[in-house]
């Protein structure tokens, strides 16, 4: 296939066209070119739109409807920028902005590739929640214990891996219903945490000053203007996540162990025909979705806030699940989810400091993003074919 | 003797033995917790269960401290009340196959529809406003449980993912509503929380004084009937059955599915919404907007219907049950001296994790099952619905 080959064509190819045309119509609205008409991206806007309905039309359904939210979105968002002065624009959209989506997104990201993992193997996680906050915890407990950073991250995977044990036992081998159990996963880390920070802190809370996960610093990079603000200096946990999803596409499509995990994600029955020993690989990847998980609750605790809260992840393990679900059940795909709804958190905090508008409302958007999916609107989402049923040998 | 005592057991255990046997082993393993902490678990449960009130019950209780046990046994009570409905919103979808997270979200839609209705139409006579918030509540649950059903009865979206959805969707909506500068913030300036109930709304008084046990308990009660006669007694609960049980099947015999869903999720999410409005008809006469993220009512009916084995009388047991354990261990009920609260509240929710943990197994039965298959003996049917079945 040679490179021409490659671009799409046709519906598509409008498709395709039509999003970035509606993107462009918002950079210019925005610092530094923001410019001062309102008609430049409302023209722009209407011909994003106008190649939307060209490409919903031909059967490009998909692409079309997103060029068509692209397009008002973008248009929306320019016009409403018109009125405001240069400082009040450029203090929503900066690098800040887009270094705060990376940290909004990295606790989900580990999970989601969790959920991934646990999902593509057969066994619903419902307990992603309950596993992240497991991390919150005992991070922060094997931090302050050691004294030492990684040990906390290490002390947080292990108490991840033990309660994705739990979650593994009942699910697979006594078959119980996966969502009954994480249902009690989640109510069980609740508790534990709750009752494990009372006990051993005290209505304190844990100790001020504790040792926090560093930031990589990139000399070369940090100077640059706009990309330096937000690669620059970014916690080593966000690179370690950027290595994680490069390494789970990779492990999942191209290498044989990823065919076996989709396998007995798929059709067990077969999967065991062949010799591939179902019960193992789903042992292994729940409890490598609890690790995951319980990292990313531990970036919150160790990595970011440096303090644990009672009930601190509040559904971010539920937000993680819905990136999996409109991520189609992909590494890349549920990124990018975690990037947009990052994105969402981030916009949300500005918003609320520039121009009034309620961080309650934007919360919302990952979740109705998800129904929408669910529906199909955007390209149905459809689960791996044995997800959520116990196998039964022989 | 041991081969009788082990078939009684797995033909009685479904029923009885296994919530019991259960319930118990999930607070023994609570008492092990308070005991590796360092407290005397025996002390901590008497404490509990002098903090729900229902040593009021016993005949042995002197007078005066029934007095404080009665004010203890009204909360046990005001709680028990959204409780039997929330858990309803989960029984009756689950008796379709489905399972509904939801309850939440749907309690929380019930509770903005009271306050909008209930906080307006002060001319009104009681009967009336009442009636009018007591439906707006259920119309508004059955409005997002609804959702779910339609989802799932349209695309076949599954309705765990939707419910969860719904349910996050529900909460931030209702903190948007009710924060400052809000749509529908009430009249403090400077106070996140809601308009006021008038008192044509407010659910009558039927126990006690200073937050009295309210009418709700009644319609709570009701709704245990209407489900019983509904799912045991109608053409309808025949039909939600059967789909339950097989769905290809039900359809193949001309019983429209997709109907049995979008209805038992709606009627579910009713029950839900008629929570909602309990307590805020009931008692709480307004929401203060950061205590919509922290209610788990929803939630802990989810344990309740689990435990119950969604029969009427099992749920409204179980609900006494997790009532009790809320306000038992609640910092205002609970002796400070012999357990603090802080630590109780965990332990609840941790006993609540352990049950639904067990039930959701079936742990018991599993293993008597295990014990007499090891002696040579068929396997008793293992009755279960499959709530992921489509």
């Amino acid at each position: 296939m040679t490179a021409l080959d490659r671009i799409p064509r046709g519906a598509r190819g409008v498709a395709i066209l039509g999003i970035v045309v509606g993107l462009v119509g918002l950079e210019l609205a925005l610092p530094p070119l923001q410019v001062q008409a309102a008609a430049v991206p409302v023209v722009l806007g209407l011909a994003a739109a106008a190649c939307a309905i060209w490409a919903l039309t031909r059967e490009e359904r998909k692409l079309g409807i997103w060029a068509l939210l692209v397009a008002v979105v973008a248009t929306a968002f320019a016009i409403w920028v018109q009125g405001k002065s240069d400082t009040s624009t450029s203090l929503v959209v900066n690098s800040g902005l887009f270094a705060a989506t990376l940290v909004y997104a990295t606790p989900l990201a580990y999970g989601a590739l969790g959920g991934i993992f646990c999902e593509r193997a057969g066994v619903v996680n419902i307990g992603l929640e309950g596993m992240m906050l497991t991390g919150a915890f005992f991070g922060i407990w094997g931090t302050v214990w050691s004294g030492h950073w990684a040990i906390g991250l290490v002390v947080a995977m292990l108490a991840g891996a033990l309660v994705a044990l739990v979650h593994a036992v009942f699910s697979i081998h006594l078959r119980a219903d996966q969502i009954v159990t994480g249902t009690a996963i989640n109510f069980l880390a609740v508790g534990v945490t709750g009752y494990a920070f009372i006990d051993i802190y005290g209505s304190n809370g844990t100790p001020p000053s504790i040792d926090s996960v560093p930031s990589i610093t990139l000399p070369g990079i940090e100077s640059i203007p706009g990309i330096g603000g937000v690669f620059g200096s970014l916690n080593l946990m966000i690179w370690v996540v950027f290595v994680l999803l490069v390494v789970t596409h990779l492990l999942l499509f191209r290498t044989p162990i990823g065919l076996r995990i989709r396998s007995v994600g798929e059709h067990p029955r077969a999967a065991d025909t062949v010799g591939i020993p179902v019960y193992r690989i789903r042992y292994a990847c729940v409890m490598l979705s609890g690790v995951l998980a319980a990292l990313g609750g531990a970036y919150l605790s160790v990595g970011f806030v440096g303090s644990f809260g009672q009930n601190m992840t509040v559904g971010r393990g539920f937000i993680a699940l819905a990136a999996v679900i409109f991520g189609k059940w992909r590494p890349y795909g549920a990124f990018g989810a975690c990037l947009l709804f990052g994105f969402a958190s981030g916009l949300a905090d500005r918003l609320q400091s520039v121009a009034g508008v309620s961080p309650n409302l934007l919360a919302t958007l990952p979740y109705v993003l998800t129904l929408i999916a669910l529906v199909g609107l955007v390209g149905r989402s459809r689960p791996p074919a044995a997800d959520g049923q116990p196998y039964v040998k022989g | 003797m041991r081969d009788r005592a082990t078939a009684w057991l797995t033909a009685k255990s479904p029923a009885v033995l296994l919530p019991v046997g259960t319930t118990l082993l999930a607070f023994v393993i609570g008492g092990l917790v308070v005991a590796l902490t360092g407290h005397n678990p025996g002390s901590a449960y008497r404490a509990i269960f002098n903090g729900t009130g229902l040593n009021y019950l016993l005949p042995w209780t002197s007078s005066e401290d029934k007095d404080f046990a009665a004010l203890n046994l009204q909360q046990t009570l005001i709680i028990t009340t959204p409780l039997m409905l929330t858990a309803l919103a989960v029984a009756l979808p689950y008796r379709c196959g489905m399972f509904n997270i939801g309850g939440q979200g749907q309690y929380v839609a019930g509770i903005v529809a009271a306050i909008v209705v209930g906080s307006h139409g002060a001319g009104l006579s009681k009967p009336v406003h009442l009636t009018l918030a007591l439906a707006a509540a259920a119309l508004a649950g059955a409005a997002w449980g609804g959702i779910a059903g339609a989802m799932k009865a349209t695309v076949g979206a599954h309705e765990v993912i939707s419910t969860i959805m719904l349910n996050w969707i529900a909460i931030y909506g209702a903190q948007y509503l009710f924060e400052l500068n809000g749509p529908l913030q009430g009249p403090l300036p400077d106070v996140p929380q809601s308009d006021e109930i008038t008192s044509s709304a407010k659910l009558p008084a039927v126990w006690g004084v200073l937050q009295p046990l309210h009418a709700g308990i009644f319609l709570a009660l009701a709704a245990l009937v209407v489900y019983y006669v509904l799912i045991n007694r109608t053409v309808f609960g025949y039909e939600v059955r059967a789909v339950g049980y097989n769905a290809d099947a039900a359809g193949y015999g001309g019983i429209p599915v997709a109907r049995s869903y979008v209805a038992t999720l709606a009627i579910g999410g009713a029950f839900a919404g008629l929570a909602g409005a309990c307590d805020v008809l009931g008692w709480e006469f307004h929401i203060v907007t950061n205590d919509i993220a922290v209610s788990q009512i929803g939630f802990i009916g989810i344990a309740v219907a689990l435990l119950g084995r969604n029969s009427a009388i099992g749920i409204a047991l179980a609900a006494l049950l997790f009532g009790g354990l809320q306000v038992g261990t609640s910092a205002r009920a609970l002796d400070p001296t012999v357990f603090p609260p802080q630590l109780a509240g965990n332990l609840a929710v941790i006993i609540q994790g352990l049950i639904i943990l067990f039930i959701g197994a079936q742990l018991l039965l599993v293993y008597a099952w295990r014990a007499r298959r090891r002696r040579g003996a068929e396997p008793p049917p293992v009755p279960r619905v499959d709530p992921t079945a489509a």
